[in-house]
């Protein structure tokens, strides 16, 4: 139930190339075949009374408030089952329909309270609406209902209420976790007067809910109403934006009062999310208004300084005359930055540029090097461009899906909704991971295949499924021979036939049987539409890119590429981390993937600029701090990324931080990095900016301004002040005229404007001449590249290895409730789900040492050690242990090590030898930092006023 | 940054391209390195390889040799 409501049809409409026409209520009406009576007469702008119908759910036929007469027919059929026809003659308001509404309004109002003016859905109640839509004057059954009133509230979940008492048993909450959700946690209890809607618990916060909100969102009463709306009253406005946590990049309207914002409610025209979400995006934005965030800018000489609030003049001027001496005494390629990928498309491409033109060098790195830089190298090789090939709404028409290495259900919800939607109408799924994810075995969706390989092995396993699609004859000759480089698949093939490369001889690897490998293979070539979808269990390994480019193989040998329903597709960690790669944030390249050694580009971006650029590589993030140790970087300028929580081996990323002269952080925290920084320049929220963001699917959508910055200025804005006092002046009044300049420097975003996004709602690059409207899947008739290139991919062992000392393999993922380093959720109330790191371990492995449920254990590595709380669970096989990463006090990076990705030095976050055993004490490392945090976060007691 | 860390990373980078086309092999991870490392890792790897190369494999001795030709960063150690 939302305010501000968006057209709702009562039934889907869905596009078809046969249209009939038929007559409501004396207009005609076009629609496409298949169409529900009552969304073609929605669609003439004929409103039908609903209330058990809402367009995100199939037609239900329940509530009997929609019945119409059509001529020729008998009785009052429900216009939300009734398919239009040809010709077909309709009434939606004849005597006999109000007669037959007004009885059916009648029952429903005798067992619903009538506390009209103090519900929380006052004015936002489809019920009320319904009431005075059919007329209702009087209720001859009374107002009494027995059942009703009776019922407790249940107030469990942390954002919503169930308040039984107002339902009125529509299931329109069942539906949507089932048809929009596909969790299933809700169920229709009894029946009769007795029916109610159950969790199968004893309240939602300990049911299977997700709280995704679809229900909530579903519900016409107050039935399922958010808490801030139960707290705050209805919201008065709407203000359509993009969401900032994965790169899904859902849709979302901000509903205020005033400055407030009351709720976030999922947007039905973002064509990334059509109207769903999760727990994060829907309900946990509560951090951008929290009592920890910094609003006011600081600085210290000192570390070990408390801080010091000064006016924003101060602080850019302190910050570049820090900048200039560094230079000065240590060479311009001294300093350096780090772009955010939480920030805009505009403010990370002006990072990059005040990084190359006012710092003089290219040292600038972005956080898609610990996460996608593999996905760069290796589709970039191959297909001849940095991106997924597909949209989301392709896996629709996917008939096998193979999910590499990502959790969709936890890290990309709303995606895997959709996906399990595919999966319940019979698309087959294979999962390639070495925990039991959610999607091995879920409500309605079992994987045909599960290859739980070990950690470290996934190019033995592509290797093995290319060798029996070749070796078998599955190979699709026809779109290799016309599609790819004859001479280098002739190599490839040569390559993955041999015998070293089979099922059986890599089972010694991944300890898979070869039949199960075998068999998914044989699925994945033969089985229709074949899609691939990975996440960081791909790339974040010593050999990240070789997987992304062996994965890249498998699709072009089987022709699963360039149409609807296949296709290579990463699932993006962060809300702009596709933005941030394409806006040149990557010390070889500008935007657009160009390297900096290539002229004509160079001179390009110099004429525009009016400065000369560096024709060489810049420094990497793990670059810029082994430097730093080594004594010859001395100055950081971070974006809104928390590299002391976020980059493996802690222990050398603090020492490198440690070892500069000038640490700028921005961001809306203190956050780790920060208590190593010098200057503090507080950050602006997403609800408090003008931008746009990329999602996975190469997608730019409006960020729109909600609130004004509680920091006074915007991200984009501080850059710009913060250039202007190294004496570069940057000249923008708004985002839209950098994205003019991203256009005009950028062939791929050579037709993208602010007016075009806001025109077609969001637009999907490459979008230029050859492509106006962009281009929601790529490579369909030639690879950027011109053909499809297959390279070779040989399996090498890592060289983190087990043995006595350290005989687990640890690996490390994301939880639904907590994303990345836990600087938002963990201030919100999403904490009552996961309020710590927890370690997965198999009983066996608890068993052999003595953990039991619940123990504190020492996870420690060659790098380092930590405690944290161990779960024992069959999620995780015999001699592989898990943790997410999202408690800055649990450090779960101080184990893992540095090494990383051949390529790109993408950290191999997902394999670390570790031991566990029981222990009644924090680490050294964790009591060290439990110790030194209040000190290094201490603010002086005498305040500057910043008001300028 | 360390030799150590230098040498491993081009081992690594060898370790992929040792797998490619013969003709490709050597020529491939010199251009890696040439296009993703950095001016100072490149000085630091040729003053490493001048010093005896320790630790490099073959090939990626090779490619840091070729990567050496006409390497303008080159001219900045000794040869």
């Amino acid at each position: 139930m939302s305010l501000l409501r968006e057209a709702d049809s009562g039934t889907p409409i869905r596009p078809s190339h046969e249209k009939v026409t038929l007559t409501i209520d004396g207009a005609s009406v076009t629609v496409p075949k298949g169409t529900s009576v009552m969304a073609a007469a929605s669609m003439a702008g004929n409103q039908i009374p609903k209330l058990c119908a809402t367009d995100m759910l199939e037609a239900f036929g329940s509530c009997r408030l929609c019945l119409v007469e059509i001529e020729g027919r008998r009785g009052t059929p429900a216009s939300c089952t009734t398919p239009a026809e040809d010709g077909m003659v309709v009434h939606t308001q004849t005597q006999r329909i109000r007669d037959l509404r007004k009885g059916v309004m009648e029952l429903y109002i005798s067992d619903h309270p009538l506390d009209c003016l103090t519900c929380s859905a006052n004015g936002d109640c489809e019920l009320q609406d319904m009431a005075g839509a059919v007329g209702l004057r009087d209720v001859r059954y009374g107002y009494d209902g027995a059942k009703h009133r009776t019922e407790a509230l249940d107030a469990s979940n942390p954002y919503f209420s169930f308040d039984s008492s107002k339902c009125i048993v529509c299931s329109r909450c069942v539906r949507a976790c089932e048809e929009v959700q596909g969790t299933f946690a809700l169920t229709i209890d009894n029946r009769g007067l007795l029916s109610k809607v159950a969790t199968g618990t004893d309240d939602f916060l300990t049911s299977e809910c997700v709280s995704c909100g679809a229900c909530v969102q579903a519900c016409p009463t107050a039935t399922l109403n958010e808490k801030s709306v139960i707290e705050l009253g209805t919201p008065t406005r709407a203000t359509v934006t993009t969401c900032a946590y994965c790169g899904v990049g859902c849709s979302f309207r901000a509903e205020t009062q005033g400055d407030t914002v009351v709720r976030m409610v999922p947007y039905k025209g973002g064509k990334a999310n059509e109207g769903h979400s999760c727990v994060k995006g829907r309900f946990a934005w509560g951090y951008t208004n929290h009592a920890d965030r910094i609003t006011r800018p600081m600085i210290r000489k000192s570390i070990d300084d408390p801080w010091t609030e000064v006016s924003w003049d101060e602080a850019f001027a302190h910050a570049a005359s820090e900048f200039r001496r560094i230079q000065a005494k240590y060479g311009r390629d001294a300093v350096g930055g780090i772009t955010s990928s939480r920030c805009t498309n505009e403010e990370t491409f002006l990072v990059q540029k005040l990084i190359r033109a006012g710092f003089g060098n290219n040292n600038v790195d972005t956080c898609a090097r610990v996460c996608h830089s593999p996905t760069g190298y290796g589709l970039k090789t191959t297909f001849g461009t940095s991106a997924g090939t597909q949209d989301f709404k392709s896996v629709a028409a996917a008939d096998v899906v193979m999910i590499i290495g990502a959790n969709p259900t936890d890290a990309h919800p709303v995606f895997a909704s959709r996906l399990k939607k595919r999966l319940r109408e019979g698309a087959k799924l294979i999962v390639v991971d070495p925990r039991s994810i959610d999607l091995v075995k879920t409500p309605h969706v079992q994987a045909a295949h599960h290859l739980g390989l070990l950690p470290g092995t996934n190019v033995a396993m592509i290797n093995a499924l290319a060798h029996v699609i070749v070796t078998e004859g599955l190979v699709d000759e026809a779109f290799v021979r016309e599609r790819c480089e004859p001479q280098d698949f002739e190599i490839w093939a040569r390559f993955v036939a041999d015998e070293k490369n089979s099922p059986e001889a890599m089972e010694q690897f991944t300890g898979v049987s070869a039949a199960e490998v075998r068999a998914a293979a044989r699925l994945y070539a033969a089985g229709g539409n074949s899609a691939i979808y990975y996440g960081l269990g791909v790339t974040e390994h010593s050999q990240g890119s070789t997987m992304v480019m062996g994965m890249a193989n498998l699709a072009m040998a089987t022709g699963n590429l360039g149409r609807d329903g296949v296709g290579v597709n990463p699932l993006r960690g962060q809300n702009n981390v596709q933005g941030a790669c394409d806006m040149g944030s990557f010390p070889h390249e500008f935007s657009g993937y160009r390297h900096v050694s290539d002229d004509a580009t160079r001179e390009m971006f110099e004429s525009l600029w009016g400065v000369e650029l560096q024709n060489e590589p810049g420094l990497r993030i793990p670059n810029m701090l082994d430097e730093a140790v080594e004594g010859s970087f001395k100055g950081i300028y971070v974006q809104g990324e928390d590299i002391a929580q976020s980059d493996p081996n802690t222990r050398h990323v603090v020492a490198g931080l440690r070892a500069m002269e000038c640490v700028i952080v921005q961001d809306l925290f203190l956050n780790e990095t920060a208590k190593y920084a010098h200057v503090f320049f507080p950050g602006s929220s997403f609800l408090e900016k003008d931008g746009t963001f990329t999602n996975a699917e190469r997608r730019i959508s409006m960020v729109r301004k909600v609130l004004e910055p509680a920091n006074g200025l915007a991200d984009w804005e501080i850059t710009i002040r913060f250039a202007e006092a190294l004496g570069y002046r940057m000249d923008y009044s708004h985002p839209s005229q950098i994205m003019d300049e991203i256009a005009r420097l950028t062939p791929t975003f050579a037709g993208v404007s602010y007016e075009k996004i806001e025109a077609q709602g969001s637009v999907q690059w490459p979008c230029n001449d050859s492509a106006p409207d962009g281009t929601p899947i790529m490579h369909v008739d030639r690879f950027v590249r011109g053909k499809g290139k297959f390279m070779v991919t040989e399996y090498v062992p890592t060289e983190e290895r087990t043995g006595p000392r350290f005989p687990l393999l640890l690996t490390t993922g994301r939880i639904l409730t907590q994303y990345n380093v836990g600087a938002q959720t963990a201030r919100t109330s999403n904490t009552i789900w996961h309020d710590e790191d927890l370690l997965e371990i198999h009983p066996f492995d608890a068993e052999s040492r003595g953990i039991r449920e619940g123990d504190l254990v020492a996870l420690t590595s060659r790098s380092g050690e930590i405690s944290l709380h161990a779960t024992i669970t069959e999620r995780v096989q015999p001699g592989v242990v898990y943790t997410t990463f999202h408690h800055a006090r649990t450090g779960a990076n101080v184990v893992t090590t540095d090494y990383s990705d051949w390529a790109t030095n993408c950290p191999e976050y997902k394999v670390t030898a570790v031991q566990v055993q029981r222990t009644n004490r924090l680490s050294d490392w964790q009591q060290e930092e439990l110790d030194s945090a209040e000190r290094l976060r201490r603010v002086s007691d005498g305040l500057i006023d910043a008001a300028e | 940054m360390s030799a150590d860390k230098l040498v491993r990373m081009a081992n690594q980078i060898a370790d992929f391209f040792r797998s490619q086309p013969e003709d490709s092999a050597v020529a491939g991870a010199a251009d890696h390195m040439k296009s993703f490392w950095n001016p100072v890792m490149r000085r630091q790897i040729y003053a490493h390889l001048d010093a005896g190369g320790t630790g490099l494999d073959t090939l990626a001795l090779d490619a840091v040799k070729l990567m050496r030709t006409g390497d303008p960063v080159a001219a900045k150690t000794k040869t």
